[in-house]
């Protein structure tokens, strides 16, 4: 599994609302030594100004998939390019994708989801978003899909601290968290964080959902067997908020996450059943899902992963000597029928 | 052709693996075309490559990048690049720059008529160009996804999201759309002018009949088709996307509908290319897992072409004459066979 995920090439999907400093931070990683080439899929009306030898302009077209689904929403031009790009093989390592400020980043997901001549080749590796640290709260309010792109994020790119006051940082922080939990967040100025922690993420990787704790409980858990490169010292903002207290907790009208879990295990015939139909009646509401399932009489981790009605899932690994096997899920989404799913949920554990 | 049939004590099929004159073209291969009596292979990116009766290869630079999009009328090939470039080249190996696009952006299809009438696209724009007439240029919804020229009368196809067009480019305000909910690549005329077929990006193929646009849909596949020929005087489509090779009847006047289509050569891998005999009911398919077999239409009667084993075949041809078949896999190794 992972020689053949490692031989496939990654896409990082940059997206973040107009003039967020998604091209500030595109430029950033092009211009590092990193020694590696990068293809990079633009939308052909955006701003230009990128430094960089293969460009492909975009243009966002975004189609309907003919399987009565109709969340199930993919980017043709980028199945296109996607099948261009292929013929240069070797003339590349990885591929950014950078959207326009007004995208739903849901379709470019969906692309890597249902496109076999995509999958074959190509690996979504995370959805970074970058926000305006000054601007997001109001965002927030009044534009749907800046909601969505934090909703959507696995890592968030909290740019421009340096134009807000400690206060109004937390509270932008706070906002952030009361949508999306699970992200890592990085406080950055001029989009100054670390290539690490932005690229070779693989956030869609199952063998890498580990960690579905929200990030900012992660205070002393140094766990991260995939984070080599935590040398930009963001963990202090973890102890500064201990456990979430201090923060202050704020709950988005229409945008939640929600977390689920038991220490008892779960049965598959009637969770696997359950969890399919959820995503077909709500799969409209949930942007992104994910779990680590302990199923009764299995030594094995199963793990999922899904955007809106879509899904993937695998036994993962043995469950370790000592390791609790436990169940997690997490569903991050609009308006989520919290009462619905925890009772759904609840059915599902073996009594 | 008597080859099909194995001797009466023979265990398996016939095999011709030993008469392939292999070819090693060191690039990737997306497709090939016979230029008179050379197959020309078609790289992923930059080259073409001749190979002669004798296996001899002669390198012929065409683009400046990745080779994106191939036609071919028997006397040359047509090929548009993610150079912005549209260029042609000839059986003696010259090539000719015939448009560039002002803003490079990519040729995603090329088509070619056969009076040398030539079209291409690039974002949701068609163009064609006609003997010495300027060239004409038609916007579509959408990005298109193909292209292909009736065989009578100057008239273009152009798939896009959500259906086709059809175009008659010298006739102002002509454009007629045809719907069909989705995304549609590939398109072809059936040589009787009769119906029009796209590869969807879905498993499946869409047409229509052209007299009343009445709707076929051509569904069961567990893979994209991304390989489509018409058979000898165009009584079937021959396609990939299977792992048999599906060819639907278009024989009668209502085309595949209401039929089913045949399907041969099972194999335990996907058909990924088909090309079938200009003359005879025969056809040649290459498959996922390097096979090559040649297929008998009247009767499903296989002859092994090559072994599998290797990477999918990415290219299948036959001469004019139909007196050679050409193939290579993704990798660019291939062979050439002489019947």
């Amino acid at each position: 599994m992972s020689e053949a995920t490692s031989q496939k090439i990654p896409v990082t999907v940059l997206t973040g609302y107009l003039g967020a400093g998604k091209t500030t931070l595109l430029n950033r990683i092009l211009s590092e030594n990193h020694g590696k080439k990068y293809a990079v899929i633009v939308n052909e009306f955006g701003e230009i100004g990128i430094d960089n030898d293969l460009i492909i302009g975009a243009d966002e077209e975004v189609f309907e998939m003919n399987n009565g689904c109709i969340c199930c929403t993919v980017r043709g031009d980028l199945v296109r390019i996607m099948d261009g790009l292929m013929k240069r093989k070797g003339k590349f390592d990885a591929i950014i994708v950078e959207t326009t400020g007004l995208a739903d980043p849901a379709p470019v997901a969906q692309t890597f989801f249902v496109d076999e001549d995509v999958q074959k080749n190509a690996r979504l590796d995370a959805v970074v978003t970058v926000a305006d640290a000054k601007w997001l709260s109001d965002r927030l309010k009044d534009a749907p899909e800046a909601k969505n792109q934090i909703a959507f994020a696995d890592v968030i790119v909290l740019n421009k601290t340096d134009l807000v006051n400690k206060g109004e940082l937390a509270e932008v922080e706070a906002r952030i968290r009361g949508i999306n939990p699970y992200a890592k967040l990085h406080r950055t100025e001029r989009c100054s964080v670390a290539l690490a922690d932005v690229l070779d993420r693989g956030a869609f990787d199952l063998d890498r959902i580990l960690d579905i704790e929200p990030d900012f409980l992660e205070a002393g858990d140094h766990d991260h067997d995939h984070d080599h490169h935590h040398h930009h010292g963001d963990d202090h903002h973890h102890h500064d908020h201990g456990h979430g207290h201090g923060l202050k907790h704020y709950h988005d009208e229409d945008m939640q996450s929600l977390s689920l879990k038991t220490d008892k295990p779960l049965d598959p015939n009637v969770f696997m059943p359950w969890l399919q139909n959820l995503v077909q009646v709500e799969g409209g509401k949930i942007l992104r899902s994910k779990g680590i399932l302990a199923f009764h009489d299995d030594d094995d981790r199963y793990v999922f992963q899904g955007v809106h009605m879509m899904l993937e899932g695998n036994h993962q690994r043995k469950w370790k000597d000592g390791e609790p096997r436990e169940s997690r899920l997490v569903f991050i989404g609009r308006e989520l029928p919290e009462k619905a799913i925890r009772e759904g949920f609840e059915s599902c554990i073996v009594s | 052709m008597k080859e099909f049939t194995p001797a009466p004590d023979s265990a398996s099929i016939v095999s011709v693996t030993d008469r392939v004159k292999p070819v090693a073209l060191g690039m990737s291969v997306t497709s090939v075309q016979f230029l008179r009596d050379r197959a020309a292979f078609v790289g992923g990116e930059e080259n073409v490559k001749f190979v002669d009766a004798k296996g001899e290869i002669t390198t012929v630079a065409v683009h400046s990048g990745g080779i994106l999009s191939t036609a071919s009328d028997g006397k040359r090939i047509l090929m548009g690049g993610d150079d912005g470039k549209v260029v042609s080249l000839d059986a003696k190996g010259d090539v000719t720059l015939l448009a560039t696009d002002p803003k490079r952006r990519w040729i995603d299809a090329v088509a070619l008529h056969a009076d040398g009438a030539f079209a291409w696209s690039a974002g949701k724009v068609a163009t064609v160009k006609s003997g010495k007439n300027e060239e004409k240029s038609l916007e579509v919804p959408s990005t298109v996804g193909g292209l292909a020229f009736a065989p009578k009368g100057l008239r273009l196809a152009i798939a896009h999201y959500n259906g086709a067009t059809l175009w008659f480019p010298n006739m102002e305000g002509s454009a007629e759309f045809l719907p069909w909910a989705g995304s549609h690549h590939a398109v072809t005329f059936s040589p009787d002018n009769k119906f029009l077929v796209t590869a969807m990006h879905e498993p499946a193929l869409h047409g229509w009949r052209l007299a009343d646009n009445r709707h076929m849909r051509m569904t069961g596949y567990p893979g994209r088709v991304r390989s489509m020929s018409w058979s000898a005087g165009g009584k079937g489509l021959a396609t990939s996307g299977a792992d048999t090779v599906i060819i639907w009847p278009f024989a009668s006047k209502d085309g595949p509908m209401g039929k089913e289509p045949a399907m041969l050569a099972p194999l335990q891998a996907r058909v990924s290319v088909v090309a079938c005999h200009p003359k005879n009911d025969i056809l040649a398919c290459g498959y996922g897992d390097g096979t090559v077999l040649m297929v008998r239409l009247e009767d499903g009667a296989e002859i092994l072409v090559r072994r599998n084993g290797t990477p999918p075949v990415a290219a299948i041809a036959w001469n004019a004459k139909g007196t050679l078949l050409a193939f290579a896999d993704e990798n660019g190794d291939g062979g050439l066979l002489e019947l």
